[in-house]
């Protein structure tokens, strides 16, 4: 009847959905949604509510849409219907209906409809809109639960998606990878610092998501800083690199962190502030499991803040503090008052707090913390009034000097009215007994006289026990209690029975005058009862204790078996095992491993290759620079320089961004001018073209072939990756360009590094009018981008040109010009070779010219690399006759973007396939969402890389006196 | 991560159930309604609860329980902050969250799950882009949606979704433009029985309600900003201008928001505005207790104390209660033991107090144990800390805003042990 009447209704409902009215439809619509809410099965329904997919009107489309991922799996043939409406709206103008398409498309688990949802996804994963491309990181998810042998592709899905800039995309991507492929760690490497330079603006969800994945990483790539011998100070972090070679030599070094590892900590330490708990909890967790020691204490506020929230929030996080007070009290200790327990909380959260509050009992609080538990003792709720005991017996054993005064304390509980609080004191008296028995034999016979008022089972066993256990101390009581226990043996618990047993057996031994019939009594009741564990346990006791003909040697040992010393019951904290999992976890909250726990893992002994993570370099020339180095210079890595240099980068990228408005729509107006200028000068490129190419086509040519081999004719992939890596590496650029640009147009100052060796600079006498000197000259790829937008009009292909360095006036006579010879460098490939040519316009000889080694010391790093490097050159004092002081000048060199390239020969088709990732490159991924306009930039390098035939390439900053 | 929610009432029905991956059957909740059963109070189910294939975290608000089944490894702070999301978002629709307000906007509620979760991981969790997406139901706009057939639900992607600052929307307009702050601040204290403050901390936070047109960038300076201990922001705070200055620079979300959350540093003591004389006593063999309750205030700075409500268990021994309010209006619930006096405001010539017998169960010993006394109160026009607002300014636009704001001192978790 009742069945009857829904299947009306329905009738009713497919009426009003066939019908044309679109109010009608809507209507039936919300009804049916008001059934799936109430979770009653409208799947009957499924025919007429598809035809609607495509209506115009757009919340019956999304009724539809709710309905249709509801069902599709049940009425898979029908939900196909729909398919080709979503195929449809997966090209609507519309980012908003594009997005909802894919969800909902990607939602309807059907298996048929892999291969378009693969399709969609890998679209979608290159559309223009950020939030439909969040979308396809969704869909990824769904369509691996889906089907599992997608894994591969979705990898690289997730690989393009993961390089994406857009905050809106990351969270979810980190998401995807986290379900899909959470051991390709490989996949991160590149992302890394983006990742944590991103981490402030991506939002709240995003942010936990990647903070999980980024504290796995981190353990799997740094190593540990919770060193004993470690060094903690933040100007350690100017030396960072020197350990990286030492350390494996000498592991007694002291610890210096890794760049990378403080970026993750310093990025994620403002996130502490959140209003979203979980993110707090996400950084706490990171910092517990990540950061050095001495660092650990800026989490606790944040996580005793978290305590005012809600009550299920109270939960968490107080079961997280009870894992982390047990390794480290000093770090909540100052709150300890946080932890007091009211009233009105809730049991669990009382008895959470409880076990903090016992972690942290230390000699110098434990007064304070007893205070406290007494009142506890007095309320209300029993089960609290329990776990207070325990937590009192806990505080005995822990701490020596209030070991008497808590069991003092606890004898007095044993008169209170309610059963519970007697039972468990029993229970924790008998604990702590255990550990000093002889003092206390009045304690023992008071607990016998109670014991004809308890009834609590455990409470009776663990009087019997103590009877036994210390019969010696108690000769006349403890006959007497076996003899009660000898009539009421029948009615009671398990529990008792055995202890009753045990009982009769010590006695037996100590004392068999006694209690011999007595105890043949029991062990007769006992060899009846219906429990098979008692009648067991009588049997064996018998046999030990009885002495007959049958029973061998082990019954002359019974009594050293029986009143053996036995090592006192270690009381410890619930929370103590709870740290092998990740803190924040579902399974650390419920102390077992749930489904898809990712174990983190322990720190290496020796750190991954850092140099993986750097995105700006073209690996393989780092490769050919390093052994050279280190063999002639082992303390000063090429590294070292680099990444040093780019912390400071960030540092002010960060505060870039967070700026005030006003000073970045000031930059950005500069920078736009100078894209202005690059868009000139790249026309006037094109028309030499020509001319460009042969030139290109000649050096290359000249080029060692062995450096030939290994870097330009690699396959097309191997371009594909530089060419990648290159644009990774120019979008982060970018980030701090605006910034840069200020400080360049005051200063007007530059990143090169000029060096010459000492035989060198020897021979440079300069009694000569006229000088050349061939230089080798590394530019930094900062400032390389920069130069990119000021001195793009240079004609870049004229080798003839040659530039002023410094003019004879400001020289003191001495002149120099500088020109860009394009000879391959013989010093090494990172490098550039320019030609010096100093002239000498005084009438006195100018010795000793050589260049000062100042700007390479250590010192001057973190310095120059901020505001850009100050090349010095020296006029040695000696000959200076007229001048005391010695003579510096400070040049620069403003190297054109072309002098910076190397050039290669292509086939036909790598230089289409360089085209296409062109195509893909003014593609508005790069540009869109961020704050910089670089279009134009872009614009440009697009042009100068496809039609010159260019790789790009440049030199990696470094700094050596070796040459 | 999130793979079902159920919405679950006082009397153990589910009476709304919603599904982002495949369908997780209702029985599922049987887990959550044995551990409902075997909790004394509503308050004591614990919030996370492992069953054989799922785990099952739940949030009461309301006297409604919302589970969300987990079926893998998720933090779970993670899903207990957002189930307190939805019932922010849905208390922010549909002004409460209770199961008839759910039940009568259904439709709306399953278009703003759809919307905030995809796959079971936050999509749109902020109000303003869900307000766009889906318009809050107002008979206004129901009634015009009959009559011309328009919807409830936008077509455009939100605004927010994609800008820098996506917790507002750009093309706010209003002809009055305003901005009220509320610097609320509350006191959780633990008075023992002799008086004195075992533990009192001050936790505060500035509510703002901003109605301004355009794309206004607010600074706010304090007076004592050290006093700010420990802090924690809506994200349209700038942290780095915080860090640096000490000043709360910010473009504003549209509407009510929270801007800041503090908690002032445990070292400055902490002014108990209001000090509770008691007498409640059992003898032995006797079947009544004697009652005594007196208020009064200290340390208000000169104001009132306002809004006074006593609340306290009373062992469970106690049968009835016979008492006398000097003020205000008492009751005592034999069932659950509680007794609440509600005070009102505290005349300090002539002080509230509260006196009587109760009667216990004959022949029963006396309790053991000494109710506590929760206390609530309100001081107006008073930050208890001493946080004073020293100027407002806005720039990036040109009108003059009205600017307001507004101190309030109230009682946090304040207890007395007696």
């Amino acid at each position: 009847m009742l069945n009857h009447c829904f299947l009306c209704r329905n009738e009713d409902l497919k009426e009003m959905l066939e019908s044309n009215k679109e109010s009608l439809k809507l209507e039936a619509m919300k009804r049916i949604v008001g059934l799936i809410a109430k979770g009653k099965n409208a799947s009957e329904l499924f025919p007429a509510v598809v035809k609607n997919v495509a209506s115009k009107n757009i919340e019956l489309k999304k009724l539809v849409y709710v309905y249709l991922v509801r069902y599709a799996e049940e009425q898979q043939d029908l939900a196909l219907l729909s398919i080709s409406t979503f195929q449809r709206a997966l090209k609507d103008p519309n980012q908003l209906i594009r997005a909802s398409a894919l969800r909902v498309l990607s939602s309807i688990r059907v298996p048929i409809i892999v291969p378009i949802m693969m399709l969609a996804i890998k679209e979608a994963a290159t559309d223009l809109s950020p939030y439909v491309r969040k979308t396809a990181a969704h869909a990824i998810q769904k369509l691996y639960s889906l089907d599992p042998d997608q894994k591969e592709h979705l990898i690289e899905v997730i690989e393009k998606l993961l390089k994406d800039k857009s905050t809106l995309v990351a969270g979810s991507v980190v998401m995807a990878f986290e379900e899909v492929c959470p051991d390709r760690i490989d996949l991160i490497h590149k992302n890394y610092r983006k990742l944590c330079n991103l981490l402030v603006d991506v939002e709240e969800w995003g942010q936990v998501v990647i903070i999980h994945m980024l504290t796995r990483y981190a353990r799997t790539q740094f190593v540990s800083p919770w060193r004993e011998d470690a060094v903690f100070d933040e100007n350690s972090e100017k030396t960072f690199y020197d350990s990286e070679e030492e350390r494996r030599v000498d592991q007694s070094k002291p610890y210096i962190m890794d760049p990378d590892h403080r970026l993750l900590l310093r990025n994620t330490k403002p996130l502490l502030q959140s209003r979203n708990t979980a993110v707090v909890m996400a950084v706490s967790q990171l910092y517990w499991h990540l950061s050095p020691k001495h660092e650990l204490s800026v989490i606790t506020k944040s996580l005793v803040r978290l305590l005012r929230s809600h009550r299920e929030v109270q939960y968490i996080v107080l079961q997280n503090i009870a894992t982390m007070s047990i390794q480290r009290k000093g770090m909540f200790e100052p709150f300890m008052k946080s932890f007091y327990v009211r009233s009105t909380d809730a049991t669990h959260i009382k008895t959470l707090k409880l076990e903090i509050l016992t972690n942290l009992a230390n000699e110098a609080n434990i007064s304070t913390i007893l205070r406290e538990l007494q009142t506890y003792v007095k309320s209300q709720d029993k089960a609290f009034v329990a776990a207070t005991i325990q937590a009192i017996g806990r505080c005995a054993t822990n701490i020596s000097e209030v070991t008497d005064t808590c069991l003092n304390g606890l004898v007095l509980l044993l008169s209170n009215r309610d059963e519970t609080v007697v039972a468990e004191s029993v229970v924790v008296i008998k604990k702590l007994l255990q550990t000093q028995p002889s003092q206390h034999s009045d304690i023992i016979k008071h607990m016998a006289k109670l014991f004809d008022n308890i009834t609590v089972p455990m409470a009776r066993a663990s009087i019997l026990w103590l009877m036994g256990e210390y019969c010696e101390h108690v000769p006349k009581i403890a006959p007497d209690v076996l003899r009660k226990m000898a009539k009421t043996f029948t009615s009671e618990e398990d529990i008792v029975k055995l202890q009753t047993v045990n009982l009769a057996a010590k006695l037996y031994l100590s004392n068999s005058k006694q209690t011999k019939l007595l105890t043949q009594y029991i062990l007769n009741l006992g060899k009846y009862d219906q429990n098979y564990d008692i009648r067991d346990r009588t049997r064996f006791i018998r046999q030990l204790i009885v002495p007959n003909e049958k029973s061998g040697a082990l019954s002359r040992y019974a009594r050293r078996i029986l009143m053996a010393p036995k090592p006192a019951p270690v009381l410890q904290s619930a929370f103590k095992d709870r740290d092998r999992f990740q803190l924040g976890t579902l399974s650390h909250t419920l102390n077992s491993q749930s489904n898809g726990y990712l174990e983190l893992s322990d720190w290496p002994a020796v750190a991954p290759d850092q140099s993986v993570r750097i995105v700006e370099v073209v690996e393989p020339v780092k490769e050919a620079g390093a052994p050279l180095l280190g063999k002639s210079k082992p303390g000063k890595s090429a590294e070292k320089f680099y990444s040093d240099s780019e912390e400071e980068e960030e540092g002010s990228s960060s505060e870039d961004s967070s700026s005030s408005s006003s000073e970045e729509s000031e930059s950005e107006s500069e920078s736009e001018e100078n894209s202005d200028d690059s868009n000139k000068s790249s026309s006037s490129e094109s028309d030499s073209e020509k001319k460009k190419k042969t030139l290109k086509n000649k050096k290359l040519q000249q080029q060692k072939p062995d450096s030939k081999d290994r870097y330009w004719s690699h396959s097309v992939q191997s371009h594909l990756f530089f060419l990648n890596k290159f644009l990774v590496v120019f979008k982060f650029n970018l980030r701090c360009i605006a910034l840069l640009l200020i400080i360049i147009t005051k200063l007007f100052s530059i990143h090169i590094v000029l060096s010459f060796s000492n035989q060198f600079v020897a021979s440079c006498r300069c009694s000569l009018l006229r000088l050349c000197v061939f230089l080798a000259c590394q530019f930094d790829a900062v400032s390389w981008h920069v130069r990119v937008s000021l001195q793009a009009s240079f004609p870049v292909f004229v080798p003839e040109t040659s530039h002023e360095l410094l003019h004879r006036m400001t020289g003191k006579g001495l002149s120099a010009q500088y020109r860009f010879t394009r000879q391959p460098c013989i010093y090494g490939n990172s490098m550039v070779s320019l030609q010096l040519t100093l002239s000498n316009s005084s009438d006195q000889a100018l010795e000793n010219i050589h260049i000062s080694e100042k700007s390479s010391t250590g010192q001057n790093i973190h310095h120059f690399n901020a505001i850009g490097e100050l090349h010095t050159w020296t006029c040695g004092s000696v000959l200076f006759s007229f001048s005391t002081k010695e003579d510096e000048f400070s040049v620069s060199i403003q190297p054109a973007v072309g002098e910076l390239l190397v050039p290669i020969t292509m086939t036909e088709a790598d230089f289409t396939k360089e085209q296409g990732l062109s195509v893909w490159l003014t593609n508005d991924r790069l540009g869109t969402g961020n704050r910089f306009k670089n279009s134009h930039l872009l614009k440009y390098l697009k042009r100068l890389i496809c039609h010159a035939f260019l790789l790009c390439y440049w030199s990696m900053p470094f700094l050596s006196e070796n040459f | 991560m999130i793979h079902s929610l159920f919405l679950v009432n006082a009397s153990g029905d589910i009476f709304l159930e919603k599904h982002w991956k495949s369908v997780v059957s209702r029985s599922v909740c049987d887990y959550f309604f044995e551990a409902v059963e075997r909790a004394t109070e509503p308050e004591n189910v614990p919030p996370v609860i492992p069953t054989p294939h799922h785990c099952l975290i739940n949030v009461l608000r309301q006297r409604v329980y919302f589970v969300a089944v987990i079926q893998s490894e998720v933090p779970p702070l993670f899903v207990i902050e957002f189930l307190h999301r939805v019932v922010d978002t849905f208390q922010d629709y549909f002004g409460v969250c209770t199961e008839a307000a759910v039940k009568d906007n259904v439709v709306v509620v399953y278009e703003l799950l759809e919307e905030m979760l995809d796959n079971g991981f936050p999509l749109a969790t902020e109000s303003n882009i869900l307000k766009e997406l889906i318009k809050p139901p107002t008979i206004l706009r129901t009634v015009v949606n009959t009559i011309t057939g328009s919807t409830n639900v936008g077509e455009q992607l939100p605004t927010g979704q994609l800008s820098v600052v996506p917790w507002r929307r750009t093309g706010v307009k209003y002809t009055n433009n305003e901005a009220y702050f509320d610097v609320v601040e509350e006191i959780d204290a633990i008075i023992d029985k002799s008086g004195s403050t075992i533990t009192a901390e001050i936790q505060g936070v500035i509510d703002a309600c901003v109605k301004l047109t355009g794309m206004p960038d607010l600074t706010l300076s304090f007076m004592n900003p050290r006093l700010l201990d420990d802090v924690s922001f809506h994200p349209c705070v700038r942290f780095k201008r915080w860090e640096a200055e000490r000043i709360l620079s910010f473009v504003p979300p549209d509407g009510n928001f929270r801007l800041l959350s503090y908690h002032v540093s445990s070292q400055n003591l902490v002014a108990i505005p209001v000090y509770v004389k008691h007498n409640i006593s059992f003898r032995e063999g006797s079947s009544q207790g004697r009652f005594e309750l007196t208020l009064g205030p200290k340390q208000t700075m000169g104001k009132a104390v306002e809004s006074v409500l006593v609340s306290s268990q009373l062992p469970r021994g106690v049968l009835n209660a016979n008492l006398s309010p000097s003020q205000g209006t008492y009751t005592f619930d034999p069932v659950t033991k509680l007794l609440s006096w509600d005070v009102g405001k505290i005349n300090p010539q002539k002080l509230p107090s509260l006196k009587g017998s109760m009667s216990l169960q004959t022949g029963a010993s006396k309790p053991d144990e000494n109710p506590t006394i929760n206390l609530q109160f309100k001081i107006q026009q008073l930050a208890v800390s001493g946080l004073k607002v020293n100027r407002l300014d806005m720039y990036g636009e040109k009108y003059k805003p009205f600017k307001g704001i507004k101190y309030m001192t109230k009682a946090g978790k304040f207890q007395v042990r007696t």
